[in-house]
């Protein structure tokens, strides 16, 4: 049997056969990356009751650990309602745009230095493009729904993208300078060593910024004017019903999980352990900073309220930009002349 | 002249510290972090229930004298006080000479459970008892008859009593 298998593999085309094995390589990344988004919504849901004094989903399945599943199969067998007068054709392809790019960036992201789905020299530039890329779905989500509410969603977000990318691609301008690579890879190796070695530590206000702006850049509370409920209703989602909305879910949640790895990644040594003395580097840090990350996109959402339009525009612009390429500055400066953290 | 510049150099400062060091936004996330580990104070519903007052004013019932006479004389102050037009009494003359009641409705549709016929009622006929777990399935069901209203007075006779001694001395 196993010989029949295998004899059937190499008579496989060689091409054939490279994308069979890309093919479950990408799933081997992507089906746990499913997991944690589901239990990352019931890990929300929990999180912001526990911080409003309720006990939250715990009906389905012991400690309501199903429930999950239990959303997920109810948004199975929804309509998909599509509003008269949308672009039907723009409208069911809006939810994919966002959601491709959100699984797209997963394939450069390092999980430790040999476990790697596409090891390549500009995966931090490819991370931008993917990032930037799903604000397109919300847009045509926006506009194909020919609802005011989602087009004011939309509006606002583009404009809220456009203020906050920036911001972040000079926080990562910052981490590349320090990095000397825009392969995320080395860019982690740089920081063996132990906790003093991390990016965090000379970088410290461009890694507040790289949070603020991920945050934003993800339509997270209190960011959240695209989705803005009590304000535009759900914003740019609100004709979505059934897989559709489940999709733009899907790819909020990778798009947070994403940036928590990110911000372990860039600015606290991805794998690399803060005492390498005592502890050795693994898989298991990455997983546990990311982890943290992740409860802080939770907490935010359970503490502030949400930002009002023109507060936003004048922290992305005049606050966090400023403070960026100050902090540019300051670094070239440092690098130029060697400065202690600074190498 | 100069302290006062003074002054506003340091208060620019320490606006500048204080919302570049997110003090104010840690202090929020102290509170939300702090009540995450705080009792919680949810009550699972179906299995757990809130007290509830003998004063509860939920489904309507008639209640009767220990003799199993009906306390009910037909005076119609209820009718006449409910606000919401939601009772309907019709009365006549039994063979013993008292005069009952032959049609007693209350439209639940109707009623805004306001508890004023309760306190009218000058024999303490008709009360609303804690009972709010109640549902209709047929078109019709919200009309509670006489017979209706007696029968769930006679099964929570006891605790009817028993609520309304409890409330006696506050009356």
């Amino acid at each position: 049997m196993t010989d029949f298998l295998i004899s059937i593999w190499e008579w496989l085309h060689e091409y054939v056969q490279y994308t069979i094995y890309s093919g479950v390589k990408a799933l081997i990344i992507l089906l746990p990356l499913f997991i944690v988004v589901a239990y990352y919504t019931y890990a929300e849901r929990k999180v912001i009751g526990y911080m409003q004094i309720r006990k939250g989903p715990n009906r389905v399945g012991p400690k309501g650990l199903f429930q999950p599943f239990a959303d997920m199969f109810k948004l199975m067998f929804k309509e998909i309602i599509i509003p008269t007068n949308s672009n039907r054709y723009l409208f069911i392809i809006a939810p994919v745009i966002t959601f491709a790019p959100a699984m797209a960036a997963w394939a450069v992201i390092p999980f430790t230095d040999t476990l790697v789905f596409s090891d390549i020299n500009a995966g931090l530039l490819y991370i931008l493009a993917m990032t930037s890329v799903g604000v397109y779905g919300v847009i045509i989500a926006g506009w194909a729904s020919n609802s005011k509410y989602a087009l004011l969603g939309a509006m606002r977000s583009a404009a809220q993208i456009v203020a906050y990318e920036i911001a972040m691609g000079f926080a990562l301008v910052g981490v590349l300078m320090v990095g000397g690579s825009l392969n995320l890879g080395e860019i982690v190796g740089k920081q063996a060593g132990g906790w003093g070695e991390w990016f965090v530590i000379p970088l410290l206000p461009l890694f507040f910024v790289y949070l603020i702006s991920g945050v934003a850049e993800t339509n997270r509370a209190p960011f959240d004017v695209a989705e803005g409920e009590s304000e535009i209703v759900a914003g740019f989602h609100v004709e979505y019903s059934g897989m559709t909305f489940a999709v733009f879910f899907l790819a909020e949640y990778a798009n947070m999980i994403l940036i928590a790895m990110l911000c372990s990644l860039l600015f606290f040594g991805g794998w690399m352990s803060p005492w390498p003395d005592l502890l050795a580097d693994s898989i298991g840090w990455l997983f546990a900073k990311t982890a943290f990350f992740m409860l802080l996109f939770l907490w935010f959402r359970a503490t502030f309220p949400r930002y009002r339009y023109d507060q936003i525009m004048r922290l992305g612009w005049k606050v966090l930009l400023p403070v960026t390429i100050l902090w540019i500055a300051v670094e070239g400066v440092a690098i130029y002349f060697d400065v202690g953290l600074f190498v | 002249m100069s302290g006062y510049s003074f002054n506003t150099m340091f208060a620019k400062i320490h606006y500048y510290l204080k919302s570049f060091l997110f003090l104010e936004l840690l202090k929020g996330m102290n509170v939300t972090g702090r009540y995450f580990f705080r009792k919680k104070i949810t009550i699972q519903y179906p299995e757990e229930k809130t007290p509830i007052s003998t004063r509860f004013r939920g489904l309507h019932a008639l209640r009767r004298y220990a003799n199993g006479e009906e306390r009910c004389i037909a005076c119609k102050l209820c009718e006449a006080v409910c606000p919401a037009l939601a009772i309907t009494i019709e009365s006549e003359q039994r063979d013993d000479g008292t005069r009952r009641t032959t049609r007693y409705d209350i439209d639940l549709f109707k009623c805004i459970y306001c508890g004023f016929c309760e306190e009218a009622c000058p024999v303490d006929s008709i009360v609303e008892t804690n009972i709010f777990e109640y549902h209709f399935e047929n078109r019709g069901e919200n009309i509670m008859t006489k017979d209706k209203l007696l029968e769930i007075g006679g099964r929570y006779e006891a605790q009817l009593a028993a609520d309304r001694s409890a409330d006696a001395p506050y009356r």
